[in-house]
Order: structure tokens, then C-alpha cells, then sequence
């Protein structure tokens, strides 16, 4: 029984897995579609990418996008996340709705909406426009980490600067800050991949200015181009090392809070 | 906690309530005012009519969209969770409290590996001439016919939901109170009636969480649909492509796109309403 069931989540984690591998095999195999077995292989489809003026403009776009929307989506969350643990007010809820709601509505509703949102406030198709939908869209994972770190702050550090005179600016500066200092860094990592992958709202408000995942869903649309599996690998590479780094910041805040 | 509302205060809700109305509420409120608009010589006109709803709402195509998109959501909600149950049974009771946590952290990963370039992947895995097709093509099998069907959909909608699903149900079973299941045991419950009678009805909110996830997931994701089954028939959000990208008809696709959260609206109210019930009554 215990031996099926191994061989069952193997499958599960195995299905899962299948599209990741095969793509980042295929990004290295010369056939022109691929297919198995194998054949021979090649950094063809590397060099045709790196050769792509469009790829690099698509990457620099990417990278301006989500650095800027990490530091945003992160402050914001941290105001959320502040506000949450230390305040109650009347419309708290709503208060905390309005933030935490956007990854309930579909993508594609929201991109419809950013589309004409912006169109009609004279914002449309700038890198700008993609910031901001994009902080929208990260600001709740940012105040997830960021208050699951206050909920571990012993309540009375901040009373206590404040009993021996520090304003509250500077209690916040000198207690709430470094304390938070791990999960906000970790905030910054996950919210800069998750709007490092994002495409449906970046096709529909992107116009010229396009990321790259919008570049690879224009590929993906014309033909079948095993460039994209070289693409994919290298964002695969760069969203995992974001990743892992939250992961690894997240990890070690947690050791240190169990010893 | 102190409510006193200074500068300081303001300071960290200010900058939310603003940003928040710009970027998110108003988008939304716009999107719905705007399946009231009208295109007249191929410009939008800002106005209060009924016009594009009566003719989406008359359409034949727009409702079996609808009808079509409804079914391949809620089988990808229902797969996943079948599917991913006993996985996490086993990642939940049988495996140590490490392996658990080192498995969810692996499953973290597809989240961050781009849904279009694995789509893209499972294209060329399902593909007439593709990698499965080569696979059985050893065997002197196929080749079968996987994209551009229901079957080639729900690939990727699972895609999507299925790390999210089996995280959600492996969290939720290894939270229930291990006394609860050594009890069922010791009063000689055989695995299955312990699943039956302890496990399912103690998890409940976090498996109808996780299949509520599963399905808006997939009600709103356009590129499995799209790709992998061929647009044929179109789902929802394909019909908001369309009529955005190829007919400049945005009050159209604003109707579909109004629809589409009402639906999700009821549907998730309901789910929750049913996941939380028992709960408050015990």
C-alpha cells in the first residue's frame, strides 16, 4: 500500500514536473520540432535568442518592470501589513479587502479592465501602465510575508521604545524595520518573480513596450519554435534564483525563531 | 490596540487606499460601467445603454461558451481534487513531518516557472508528431489525436491547479488533530472509513478552498484552452480576447468579462458558505 502510494505521488509530482523538464531538454536538442528519441545537440536556439534585438528589449523591459514593481508591491505591502497588526479601526476589513482581493478575480478580467482603465486616463501601453497593474497583482504576497513576520514580534518591544521616548517614526525605524528586515526582503525576491512570469495583464497593457513573457506568447502564437524553450530555461533560471533566495530568508527566519 | 489617527497612522493607509483606488478599484468599476458603452464609427461612446449586453446575451455562442467553460472548469476542479487526494493522504500521514515540508518546497516551484512556457511544453508533448506520440511510436503505438481536444484543456488547466490543490490538501490533513484519527483507529476503523467519517468532514473547508481555487483558476486562464485545445469550442476568456484584440468591441468584451465575475461571484460565495457551515453550528 505504502510502496503504491509513493509510486502515485511520484506520478502526481512526475506530471507536474513533465512540461519543466522537457522543455529545458528540448531548449538544447537541433530537431526543429521536437520530438523523441532525442537527437543531436545544440546551443542553437541560444544564440538565435541572444542575437534578437527584440529579446534583449523584451529583457530589459522585464527587468526594469519587475524591479520597480518589488520595491512598490513590497512598501505597500508593508503599510498593509503595519496597519493590519497595529491598528483596528471601523472598515478595517474593507480596509484590508481592497488589498488582498485582486488575486481572487481572474487575470484576464483585470487585464480588460487595466486595458481600458488606462486607455481612457491617457496612461496606455507605457512601462508604467505594467508596473502598476503589476504591484496590484503582488501587493497581497508582499503583505502575507510581511505580516506573518509581525504576528511573530513580541507587542510590547514597540511600547517599550516608545516608553523610553523614541516617536513613533523612530520605534518604527529602529525596532519594526529590523525586525521585518528578512520578510521584506523575501517580498522583494517573490513579488519581482511573480511579475517576472506574469503575461496576460502585460499583453493587454504592454502596447510596444513588451516583457518578456508577452515576447514569448508572440512567438508562441506564430509557430512551433523551439526558442521558446530556451526562453522559458532562462527565466525558469532566473525566477528559481529569486525564488530560492525568499525561500532560503524565509527558511533561516524560521530557524531562528525556533531556537 | 490605540485607534488614534495622526500623521503617522495616515501614512501607512493613505498611500494603500489611494493606490489601490487608481489601479484596482477603479479599473473594476470602469470594466463594468463600460459594458454599458456603445462603439459608434469605431469609437467607444461613454454613455448608459443596454446595447451590448442585448446582443451578447442573445447570442448562441456566447452561451455555450459559458455552458462550455463552466463544465471544463468545474472537471478540472473535480480532477484535481480526486487526483490530488490520495497523495496528499499519504504525504499528510505517511511521511515524516521533513519529507512533507521538503515536497510542499518543491512544489512551490512550478508557481515560479512561466504557465506559457509549460503550456508551450505540453503543446509539443501532446503534439501529432510530439514527444508522447514518439514515446509510444517505440512501441508501435498511436499516434493519438491529445491536442486541440478537451482532453489537451484539461492537461493544462491541471497544470495550473494541481501543485496548488495537492499543497492545500496535504496542509489541511496534517492539520487535523491526530487524536481524532488514532481514536477512529483504536475504535477499529478500517483507512477508508477513517477517510470517510474523520478526514474529509475535519478538512472540509480546506478541501472546498482548494477546489474552489482549482476552479477559478482554471475559469479564467485562456492559455491552455486556447493552445492546447484549439479554441474549439471557445471558453469565456478566449470570447474577451477575441473581442478586445481582433474587434476593437471592448463593451462586448466587458459583458463577458461582467458575467464571468458574476459567476465566479456566486459560485465562490456559495463555496464558501458551504466550507465554513458545519463550523459554526458545532
Amino acid at each position: 500500500m505504502t510502496l503504491f502510494l509513493r509510486a502515485y505521488l511520484a506520478l502526481i509530482v512526475g506530471f507536474i514536473f513533465l512540461p519543466i523538464v522537457v522543455s529545458m531538454a528540448f531548449s538544447f536538442n537541433d530537431a526543429r520540432f521536437p520530438t523523441l528519441p532525442l537527437s543531436g545537440f545544440t546551443t542553437i536556439w541560444y544564440e538565435t535568442i541572444f542575437a534578437d534585438p527584440d529579446f534583449w528589449r523584451a529583457a530589459k523591459n522585464s527587468l526594469i518592470v519587475s524591479g520597480c514593481t518589488c520595491v512598490i508591491a513590497t512598501f505597500l505591502g508593508f503599510c498593509t501589513a503595519y496597519t493590519d497588526y497595529r491598528y483596528s479601526f471601523r472598515g478595517k476589513s474593507l480596509f484590508l479587502a481592497i488589498i488582498l482581493l485582486p488575486p481572487t478575480i481572474p487575470l484576464i478580467i483585470i487585464a480588460l479592465a487595466m486595458l481600458a482603465w488606462f486607455s481612457r486616463v491617457g496612461m496606455s501601453g507605457q512601462v508604467v501602465s505594467i508596473i502598476a497593474a503589476h504591484t496590484v497583482l503582488t501587493a497581497p504576497f508582499a503583505m502575507a510575508i510581511i505580516r506573518l513576520r509581525l504576528s511573530q514580534i513580541d507587542e510590547s518591544l514597540e511600547a517599550a521604545a516608545w516608553n523610553l521616548g523614541a516617536s513613533e517614526w523612530r520605534a518604527m525605524r529602529e525596532v519594526i524595520l529590523p525586525f521585518c528586515k528578512p520578510a521584506i526582503l523575501s517580498s522583494l525576491f517573490l513579488t519581482a518573480a511573480v511579475s517576472f512570469d506574469e503575461f496576460t495583464v502585460s499583453w493587454f497593457v504592454s502596447g510596444l513596450n513588451k516583457t518578456l513573457p508577452v515576447h514569448v506568447l508572440e512567438i508562441v502564437q506564430g509557430t512551433i519554435d523551439p526558442q521558446v524553450n530556451a526562453i522559458g530555461t532562462l527565466v525558469f533560471g532566473v525566477s528559481i534564483t529569486l525564488v530560492v533566495i525568499s525561500q532560503l530568508l524565509i527558511f533561516f527566519r524560521l530557524q531562528k525563531a525556533a531556537s | 490596540m490605540r485607534s488614534r489617527l495622526n500623521l503617522y497612522a495616515l501614512t501607512f493607509r493613505l498611500p494603500i487606499i489611494v493606490w489601490q483606488a487608481l489601479f484596482f478599484i477603479g479599473p473594476l468599476i470602469f470594466v463594468v460601467a463600460m459594458s454599458f458603452f456603445v462603439v459608434k464609427n469605431y469609437r467607444m461612446v461613454e454613455t448608459f445603454e443596454l446595447e451590448s449586453w442585448a446582443k451578447m446575451v442573445s447570442r448562441d455562442y456566447v452561451w455555450s461558451a459559458y455552458r462550455y467553460t463552466l463544465l471544463m472548469a468545474g472537471s478540472a476542479a473535480a480532477l484535481a481534487t480526486l487526483l490530488a487526494f490520495p497523495a496528499a493522504w499519504f504525504l499528510a500521514f505517511r511521511c515524516s513531518a521533513r519529507t512533507r515540508q521538503l515536497v510542499i518546497l518543491f512544489l512551490i516551484i512550478p508557481f515560479f516557472t512561466s504557465y506559457l512556457v509549460r503550456t508551450f511544453s505540453w503543446y509539443t508533448i501532446l503534439a501529432e508528431a510530439g514527444v508522447l506520440n514518439g514515446a509510444f511510436g517505440l512501441f508501435g503505438l498511436g499516434p493519438y489525436k491529445m491536442l486541440n481536444t478537451a482532453f489537451g484543456t484539461l492537461t493544462g488547466y491541471l497544470t495550473l491547479v494541481l501543485p496548488l490543490v495537492l499543497i492545500l490538501q496535504t496542509v489541511t490533513m496534517a492539520n487535523i488533530d491526530d487524536r481524532l484519527i488514532q481514536a477512529a483507529r483504536n475504535l477499529g476503523c478500517s483507512p477508508a472509513r477513517t477517510i470517510r467519517t474523520v478526514i474529509l468532514p475535519a478538512g472540509k473547508t480546506g478541501f472546498v478552498i482548494a477546489a474552489l481555487f482549482a476552479f477559478i483558476l482554471s475559469f479564467g486562464d485562456f492559455v491552455a484552452p486556447f493552445y492546447l485545445g484549439g479554441s474549439n469550442p471557445p471558453t469565456m476568456p478566449i470570447l474577451i480576447i477575441d473581442t478586445t484584440k481582433a474587434g476593437q468591441q471592448w463593451p462586448r468584451a466587458a459583458v463577458v468579462a461582467v458575467m464571468m465575475m458574476l459567476t465566479l461571484f456566486v459560485i465562490a460565495f456559495s463555496a464558501i458558505m458551504y466550507a465554513y457551515r458545519k463550523r459554526a453550528s458545532r
